[in-house]
């Protein structure tokens, strides 16, 4: 029963922004299910095979803001092939057809293109804000577009997408009347930056909170873009490489002194390391640091960097660091919260890299810590149970030993234990990451405590089906649950298909699951979408007799309103 | 992506290191024992997984074992002679390679080195700089397209001492190539490709102080006429065309399969050597490349560092398509402007 009008629901609603409690709000009856969907501006869909386009609109007319992701998170890892799917194109022109006022385009892992961003550009008069993240398939033509055609750009924010750079002029595409950027992120543009042409930009932009800089633009430059900016808030640098006595590093030296708002820093693809300390005056004001791409920086000079940033919430960082840099993290950054340390050396070899003292430690010094992703060289079970006690906070806890099977090094043992003490002590955990040598032990342990679990990945782990049992049983929650070189197989893939109903997504990859089990599954589970993608002869299998008993290279299935999608290239194949 | 992606399937043995193996598994598939200049083979083979691929199923079953053991001790100094014996049994396949750039088996060896990388706990990048420094002389033999212009650094490989260079190559200089890559298993560590390409380039532009040439991966876009998905491959993770054009024809084997099957030629059954032969043969594809400039190279002509340091993507094209680009000579100049 309502005794408000509508129109004072709806005013309430507004306060009301996240997507769950907004999900959850439409359930509540019929007459708030429809003051929600017509109040609603931002949609969130996280697999854009889940639902279409023409189904959004029809529930959302009044949408402003849209964020899809694509691909299943496995294809970060090459384990996807490019033309599986995901394609933005058919979102756009239909958002076009209908002539909903898009303001915010957000998308993940998807397949853009000039043509769709050139469409995108064109359509929507009130267009703000582009957010791209691990995308591909566009090129520096598809940003000239939008920098040309949407008047009122707000955010341009390109993160770690693969994009063909035609060194073309796409930044003198925005007109001069242009003034309303806040965000522009170009950090991944591999070719030359009209420099000129990126100075003039951000002399009229007085908005400009954050600016991050491609590799193609030198010190002196950023000096200059600095001097113009002084109320940068987050600011990603280029070529960090310059002769200290220079000019342009005084120049730089007194431009980053004015910078008072800076809260973040990234980038330093080139550097060189001793011209840090014209950073350290706003260092004290720093909440987020990003060296994750600074192969350059190490050893004393990351140390005394990060010395100064005694405010620092999130930290991403090589494990060039060593477990003696982390060490002065923990002892200075008192508020992180956030910490990422990748692998620098890909190639092996065992170089400094960091080890479980490290984690402990940052354990021991950050009791603010709640994610961390952390690649190591080895780990063992004390290690993570004195972690688990120290921080009981953690919403996110990604472990990756960089050598598959490892078991704890001292004791040789697995490290169920470790792990189990993890889900057991964080009670808020919602993402976990394992790897080392684990046995079917620790997924009793994930199925009994993570009970807020959401996400699961799995890498040569298990040793029968149970396992993957344990879990799907055992975690009410689960969303998302990627697995890949275990051993398990169709008993477990079918214990309970009803399960996938409330997951949004199953991968496996390189298990022990069959052709005809998966084949059960999809006609057990017409809202399924069961795809197998296999890179060999998808025509083999179905003509070779064995074909039952043929094991699937990668399995991927997730609920969908809309069933079998058209856009599958010949190597997926949709049972 | 890498070859192993097909085979890894076939993996079901717990240790890391069968997965591994997968690579040199696709990558000596199809080549003949015979090096370029039809020397005898190489008897190097590290990696008693090397040779599986080619082998009968029998034969897989019998070294699959020796292969997947986990032994402590140096690598390499397990069943050399299993390998020798290998070596024999292998001959099988008489196709000549799908790219015919450049010799042997011998090149190819060099993967199996990746191999030992999870098994073997020690001396790994030790081992891999040693035998990587062997290869380091050898480069591209001469331009495949067009014979007459041959380069003429000859195959020096039969030089280097060919028996377990772990530990017995007497080569002390390791900084003229990159360390072959580390036994890759697709994907692992979980690491974005992104992020792979970003430090491997700033490895490459910064000083080398220590004389450790560029890590980290280095993956480009190869796509082929016809296919219908492109993949990607590390270039790092090769140390010469001979590897980085058995791996490519083992990708995109199943494509000229397919290819057959649509024609109705060869029907089901598909693997047989003789009209996969013909169908190579037949088709004479060719590899080239987009360089820095946004030309398109024929693949072959420049050294490997050099065209590792160059390539942003590589096409398979049919042969008549490929009329016309570049051809030995503007690949040299362009080698000597660069120089």
């Amino acid at each position: 029963m309502n005794y408000f009008p509508d129109e004072v629901v709806e005013h309430v609603f507004d306060f009301v922004t996240s997507h769950k409690d907004r999900n959850a709000i439409s359930l509540v009856c019929k007459s708030w299910y429809k003051i929600e969907r017509y109040s609603r501006q931002k949609v969130f869909i996280g697999n854009c095979y889940a639902t279409n386009p023409e189904r959004l609109l029809r529930r959302f007319p009044c949408l402003k803001s849209l964020t899809l992701k694509g691909k299943p998170h496995f294809a970060d890892f090459n384990l996807v092939p490019h033309e599986w799917g995901g394609f933005v194109l058919p979102w756009i022109e239909a958002l076009a057809r209908s002539r909903v006022g898009l303001e915010e385009l957000r998308l993940k892992r998807m397949v853009v293109t000039d043509e769709s961003l050139e469409l995108l550009s064109r359509s929507f008069v009130n267009f703000k804000s582009l957010v791209l993240v691990s995308c591909e398939g566009f090129t520096t033509d598809g940003l000239a577009s939008i920098a040309a055609n949407c008047r009122h750009l707000r955010d341009l924010d390109l993160q770690e997408n693969e994009i063909d750079d035609h060194r073309g002029q796409w930044l003198s595409c925005f007109p001069d009347t242009c003034t309303t950027l806040v965000t522009l992120n170009f950090a991944c543009l591999e070719g030359e930056t009209n420099l000129v042409a990126l100075e003039r930009l951000v002399a009229r932009s007085p908005n400009l909170k954050s600016l991050k800089l491609n590799r193609a633009v030198p010190l002196d430059a950023l000096a200059r873009l600095m001097s113009c900016a002084p109320q940068m808030v987050d600011l990603g640098v280029g070529s960090y490489e310059n002769d200290p006595e220079s000019e342009s590093y005084l120049k730089l030296q007194a431009a980053i002194k004015k910078c008072t708002s800076l809260r973040s820093l990234s980038g330093f693809l080139e550097a060189a390391p001793h011209c840090l300390s014209a950073f350290h005056p706003i260092c004290h004001n720093l909440t987020s640091l990003n060296l994750s791409y600074a192969a350059e920086i190490h050893g004393s000079h990351l140390i005394k960097l990060i010395q100064h940033c005694k405010k620092l919430q999130r930290l991403w960082i090589l494990d060039s660091i060593g477990d003696k840099g982390l060490e002065v993290v923990a002892s200075t950054c008192k508020e992180l919260q956030e910490l990422r340390v990748f692998p620098s050396d890909l190639l092996g070899g065992g170089n400094t890299a960091v080890t479980e003292e490290g984690l402990v430690a940052i354990s021991g010094g950050c009791p603010k810590l709640h994610s961390i992703l952390y690649f190591c060289q080895q780990m063992t079970n004390a290690a993570l149970v004195t972690v688990a006690k120290n921080c009981p906070n953690f919403i996110r806890f990604r472990l990756c030993i960089l050598e598959p099977n490892k078991p704890d090094h001292v004791t040789s043992q697995p490290l169920d234990e470790g792990f189990g003490a993890i889900v057991k002590a964080c009670k808020s955990l919602r993402r976990l990451s394992l790897s080392g040598l684990l046995t079917d032990q620790v997924f009793l342990y994930i199925g009994m405590y993570a009970n807020q679990l959401e996400m699961l990945s799995i890498a040569f782990a298990g040793d029968t089906d149970k396992g993957m049992l344990y879990v799907l049983n055992g975690c009410k929650k689960m969303k998302k649950l990627e697995i890949r070189d275990s051993p398990f197989g169709d008993t477990a893939l079918l214990a309970d298909v009803s399960k996938y109903e409330t997951m949004r997504s199953l991968w496996m990859s390189s298990c022990e699951v069959t052709l005809s089990g998966c084949k059960r599954l999809a006609e057990k589970a017409p809202w399924l979408n069961v795809e197998i993608i296999n890179e060999t002869d998808n025509n083999r299998m179905e003509e070779n007799g064995h074909e039952g008993r043929q094991k699937v290279d990668k399995l991927y299935l997730y609920r969908t309103v809309v069933g079998t999608r058209m856009d599958a290239p010949p190597f997926v194949w949709i049972l | 992506m890498s070859p192993e992606e097909e085979l890894q399937s076939n993996v079901s043995v717990a240790s890391s290191s069968p997965t591994s193996n997968c690579i040199s598994r696709g990558t000596t598939v199809a080549l003949k024992e015979h090096n370029y200049l039809g020397l005898s083979d190489c008897s190097s083979s590290v990696g008693s997984s090397t040779l599986s691929a080619g082998l009968t199923e029998d034969d897989k079953a019998s070294i699959s074992l020796k292969a997947t053991e986990l032994t402590l001790g140096l690598p390499g100094s397990q069943a050399r002679d299993t390998d020798l014996n290998l070596m024999k049994n292998s001959v099988k396949l008489d196709e000549k390679p799908f790219f015919p750039l450049l010799p042997s088996k011998d090149e190819i060896c060099s993967s199996s080195q990746k191999n030992n990388a999870s098994g073997n706990k020690r001396g790994f990048s030790d081992t891999m700089d040693q035998f990587a420094e062997a290869k380091s002389s050898v480069y591209t033999e001469k331009n495949w397209m067009f014979p007459e212009a041959a380069a003429t650094k000859s195959v020096t490989k039969k030089d280097v001492p060919q028996s377990i260079p772990k530990g017995q190559s007497s080569t002390t200089n390791n900084s003229s190539s990159p360390p072959a890559a580390k036994a890759q298993i697709v994907g692992w560590p979980p690491v974005r490709s992104y992020r792979k390409n970003t430090l491997a380039t700033t490895c490459k532009n910064s000083d080398e102080v220590d004389g450790r040439p560029g890590s980290g991966a280095l993956f480009v876009k190869v796509s082929m006429d016809g296919a219908p998905y492109l993949r990607k491959v590390d270039l790092r993770s090769y140390t010469n065309y001979g590897e980085l054009s058995s791996a490519l024809e083992k990708m995109f084997t199943t494509f000229t399969l397919g290819q057959c099957g649509s024609n109705g030629a060869a029907g089901k059954d598909m693997l047989s050597e003789t009209k996969l032969k013909d169908l190579l043969n037949g088709k004479d594809y060719v590899l080239t490349y987009e360089d820095k400039d946004g030309d398109w190279m024929l693949v072959g002509d420049v050294p490997w560092e050099m065209f590792i340091d160059v390539c942003k993507k590589l096409k398979i094209m049919k042969g008549c398509d490929a009329i016309g680009l570049a051809a030995a000579p503007r690949a040299v100049e362009k080698s000597k402007m660069r120089a």
